[in-house]
């Protein structure tokens, strides 16, 4: 019992990264209607910002709390919030907004944003080199829960700034006019470009809060795993399956599949081998695809 | 003569195929013109061509006297017109105090005001203000539709079949907002199904058949009109 609960609190962790990497995934589906395969290298990237800003400018500054960083980090998740929401609307209008524009097929923008993750990998190899590094090296001690049940303070720490987020998008989405705007827009951009939206501000927003989103996700990553650049990719599919199973477009079903996704695979290694345990997200997605396409919740935001 | 919308010779479509070829229509302030013609006439392509939804080929468009061709939907917004579409004129997943917000996007004073008096033309829309609009009936989300067009006080009401799929108690009910709504000063140019029905509450109308105006006269006198009853109201009553 205490292994499966210890296996639940990981996948708890590991749910707040696929669950707010989702998030980012199926608002800018949502809105923009464009399914985003370089999510994943966005998110990588994101981790090499920040350390850039930590290791490579040396920012890091001494540990606070019983964490393993210090308070550079913050500082390198504001930086990495902000540049990764400029990345993100500059690759919209150089990239996707000419594919929308010309009705291009899903294929043709699947493909798009699949060669702009590999030049994104490419360049990111490129100046730190294909080798997984740590924003702090050694090993970090993990605190108990209750009993044998251990959980690290970063561990903490990631499930809590996935409780802020959460509620800070919760905020935006219902409580402010641009959040009411992007909604009416995922629901009908006809009608919302005819109650006077311009449509074109709204997914620039929608793009620029993604790549915040992805910002925090990838960083929660580099803390919680390694710095290394293919695990952003890796948890691609695994994100598609969160926001399948939360019904496409709807944040909140995205963040509840990626802890269903993240908790069902961590438990699983209780009985299978570790090394089948990348393919649970697959028998979800699967399963989810024959048996509910719709997702759990419906699209709705 | 104070004509808010005037198109001039308009030839509009989609992609590059035509469907509307050479339109000239108008409409004055506080007038009700209704457009009735046969399926696939292309009446609701003539709306959304007006409200810049789609390209322009040939002709103009003006309101208030200035060109709107070739401006976007939320430009036009701006200048004082609304447009409730045939279908999908809500959002379903919005509440309707927050579709009636998102009518008053570009509305920066008097919100509040202008949702109570939305409220008061409404009743039925005050008692469910917080609930999602996919919980309305029909008349109810026509209802919707029309309060979130009236959200930034327009001067032009542009409606696409505004009784369709409504009871004939429903249908008398949105005629005479219609008509209330005209009363306040706003220009409604419509396009009805229920032709005989919605000509009786308006000053013009003009027949869309094939892509062109057949026809155009005050209502009253397309009301009587043997022809145009017999080829145009007859077969909407048959149906
Ligand atoms: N999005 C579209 N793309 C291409 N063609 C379209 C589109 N919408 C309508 N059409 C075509 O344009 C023509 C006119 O359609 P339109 O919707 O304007 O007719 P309508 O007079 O409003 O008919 P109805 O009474 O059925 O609403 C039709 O032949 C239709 O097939
Ligand atoms: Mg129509």
């Amino acid at each position: 019992m205490e292994e499966i609960l210890q296996l639940v609190v990981f996948g708890i962790v590991i749910g707040s990264i696929i669950g707010l990497g989702s998030m980012g995934l199926t608002l800018s589906y949502g809105i923009t209607k464009f399914a985003n395969f370089a999510h994943g290298d966005i998110m990588s990237l994101a981790m090499y910002i920040a350390y850039f800003i930590v290791v490579d400018l040396g920012l890091m500054g001494p540990t606070v709390f019983s964490l393993s960083f210090g308070w550079g980090m913050f500082l390198a998740i504001a930086v990495t919030i902000i540049l990764l929401a400029i990345f993100s609307i500059a690759i919209d209008k150089l990239i996707y907004k000419k594919l929308r524009r010309d009705k291009s097929n899903i294929v043709t923008m699947a493909i798009a944003s699949l060669g702009v993750g590999i030049i994104i990998r490419a360049v990111v190899t490129m100046f730190w080199g294909p080798f997984a590094r740590n924003f702090v090296p050694g090993i970090h001690e993990a605190v108990p829960i209750t009993g044998n049940i251990l959980i690290k303070p970063d561990q903490i720490f990631i499930i809590a700034l996935t409780i802020v987020v959460t509620i800070v998008m919760y905020y935006l989405l219902y409580h402010t006019k641009l959040g009411k705007a992007m909604r009416a827009t995922a629901d009908n951009p006809d009608l919302a470009a005819v109650s006077g939206i311009n449509i074109n501000n709204i997914l620039a927003y929608t793009w620029a809060i993604t790549g915040a989103l992805t910002a925090v996700a990838g960083i929660m990553l580099g803390i919680q795993a390694q710095v290394y650049i293919n695990l952003g990719f890796n948890l691609l599919l695994p994100m598609f399956a969160a926001v399948i199973l939360g019904g496409i477009g709807n944040p909140w079903g995205a963040l509840i599949g990626g802890f269903v996704v993240a908790i069902s695979s961590e438990v699983s290694t209780a009985w299978i081998a570790t090394g089948y345990k990348p393919a649970v997200p697959f028998v979800i997605l699967i399963i989810m695809l024959i048996v509910r396409p719709r997702g759990i919740f419906g699209s709705n935001i | 003569m104070n004509k808010i919308l005037e198109t001039m010779n308009l030839t509009s479509g989609y992609g590059d195929i035509t469907i509307i070829d050479n339109i000239s229509i108008y409409l004055e302030s506080s007038e009700i013109v209704t457009i009735i013609g046969p399926n696939g006439a292309g009446k609701s392509t003539l709306l959304k061509a007006i409200f810049g939804m789609l390209p322009i080929f040939n002709g103009d468009v003006k309101f208030k006297e200035n060109s709107i061709a070739g401006r976007n939907p939320s430009e036009i917004v701006s200048l004082g017109a609304s447009f409730v579409p045939q279908t999908e004129n809500i959002f379903p997943s919005l509440s309707i105090t927050e579709n009636l917000e998102i009518g008053g996007y570009q509305r920066s004073d008097n919100f509040q005001e202008q949702l109570d008096k939305m409220f008061q033309l409404f009743p039925e829309l005050a008692k469910k203000s917080n609930e999602k609009a996919s919980n309305l009936s029909g008349g109810q989300r026509q209802s919707l539709a029309l309060a979130r067009a009236l959200m930034l006080d327009p001067v032009m009401l542009l409606l696409d079949e505004p009784s369709a799929a409504l009871s004939p108690v429903m249908r008398q009910f949105i005629f005479e907002k219609i008509k209330e709504i005209a009363a306040l000063g706003v220009g409604i140019l419509m396009i009805e199904q229920n032709a005989e029905e919605a000509l009786r509450q308006s000053d013009r109308g003009y027949v869309l058949a094939g892509g062109k105006i057949a026809f155009h006269d005050t209502a009253q006198a397309i009301l009587a009109n043997p022809e145009v009853g017999q080829l145009f109201l007859g077969i909407q009553k048959e149906k």
